[in-house]
């Protein structure tokens, strides 16, 4: 069967922490950084679990300042 | 495979469209007009449009809006954009002419505008952000606030007795015949924004074909305004906003 590999790659100074793209996940990749911050403050997303993306771009579907890029493998 | 050799341009699915500027949006995080800022300017590049549209911009949180979509804007005095969107699409009849409006400026004062020129059957598309609130000015009640919704001016809760219904200005625009088509969507879940985007096609479809009015009515979240985190905004929104505001076309004479 074929298998989908995905990943994305998320403007971090873009980002800001809003969460709708980790609630939006289906397979738990991304998460808010618990500490660090980005130049304007904000706990920006990050990939938590980056090996179980599928390239769905739900995320990116959802995030309001666009700062998701999806990449997406069919590997077969 | 390593994530490298993910990361090239010929697997990329999805990025930023390309009509959005780079500037950051003013926004507050998690709001839904970044969501339908993205689907406007996807919509105007997949349309071709990108050198041949007039946008006019509201006063209201998306008052900036010219900052962030690469397009031709005007700027209207408040509630009067359908009105500067009627000239604007008179004088340049093949232009993409379309007008962004909070409920605010469309369902408060711009309500004679709005109505007069939906009636008219100006050849316009309007998109239309309901979050029920006046975002911009600091959560105050507005015409669309819901019975019990609890916002700056209404710390109790909206009282039908002391102000009024709240208002379904789309129902009343898809009763007049100059409308051609007349939608209600959300940009919560990723369906729905695809939805969404599938509705704002069909509008500047309608509105260069000169098929009439078409109005896009977003359902939003004011996260701040509301005092919720996005995250409960958007369930707040759906157990709340979409009973009343229920979603889907009420009015659609795209094929005429």
């Amino acid at each position: 069967m074929a298998k989908v590999i995905g990943a994305v790659d998320i403007n971090r100074e873009r980002c800001k922490g809003c969460n709708l793209c980790v609630v939006a996940c289906p397979t738990d990749v991304l998460g808010l950084q618990p500490k660090e911050v980005n130049d304007r403050g904000y706990h920006f997303a990050y990939t938590v679990n980056p090996d179980n993306c599928i390239g769905c771009a739900s995320c990116a579907l959802v995030c309001p300042d666009a700062c998701i890029e999806v990449y997406r493998v069919v590997e077969k | 495979m390593n994530i490298e050799d993910i990361k090239r341009s010929e697997n990329k699915v999805y990025s930023k469209p390309e009509l959005l500027n780079d500037t950051p949006m003013h926004y507050c995080p998690g709001c839904s007009h970044g969501v339908v800022h993205k689907l406007v300017a996807e919509v105007i590049k997949e349309m071709g449009q990108d050198n041949n549209t007039i946008a006019v911009a509201p006063v209201g949180c998306a008052v900036f809006a010219y900052k962030y979509i690469d397009v031709d804007w005007i700027e209207a005095a408040h509630g009067r954009a359908p009105a500067v969107a009627t000239a604007a699409k008179r004088l340049n009849p093949e232009r993409l002419v379309f007008t962004y409006q909070g409920d605010g400026d469309l369902a408060a004062i711009g309500t004679a505008e709005t109505i007069h020129a939906a009636n008219r059957g100006e050849n316009i598309t309007i998109i239309f952000i309901n979050n029920a609130i006046y975002g911009m000015t600091g959560g105050q009640m507005a015409p669309t606030t819901l019975e019990g919704q609890k916002t700056a001016t209404t710390p109790y809760g909206r009282r039908i007795d002391l102000n009024g219904y709240p208002l379904k200005i789309s129902d009343l625009l898809a009763m007049l015949p100059g409308t051609c088509y007349v939608t209600r969507q959300t940009v919560h879940t990723p369906a729905s924004v695809r939805k969404a985007k599938a509705a704002i096609r069909k509008a500047f479809e309608n509105s260069m074909a000169g098929r009439g009015t078409s109005v896009v009515e977003v359902v939003s979240t004011c996260n701040s305004g509301w005092k919720m985190s996005p995250e409960k905004s958007n369930e707040w929104m759906v157990e709340n906003m979409v009973p009343f505001y229920p979603l889907g076309d009420l009015k659609n004479n795209s094929e005429k």
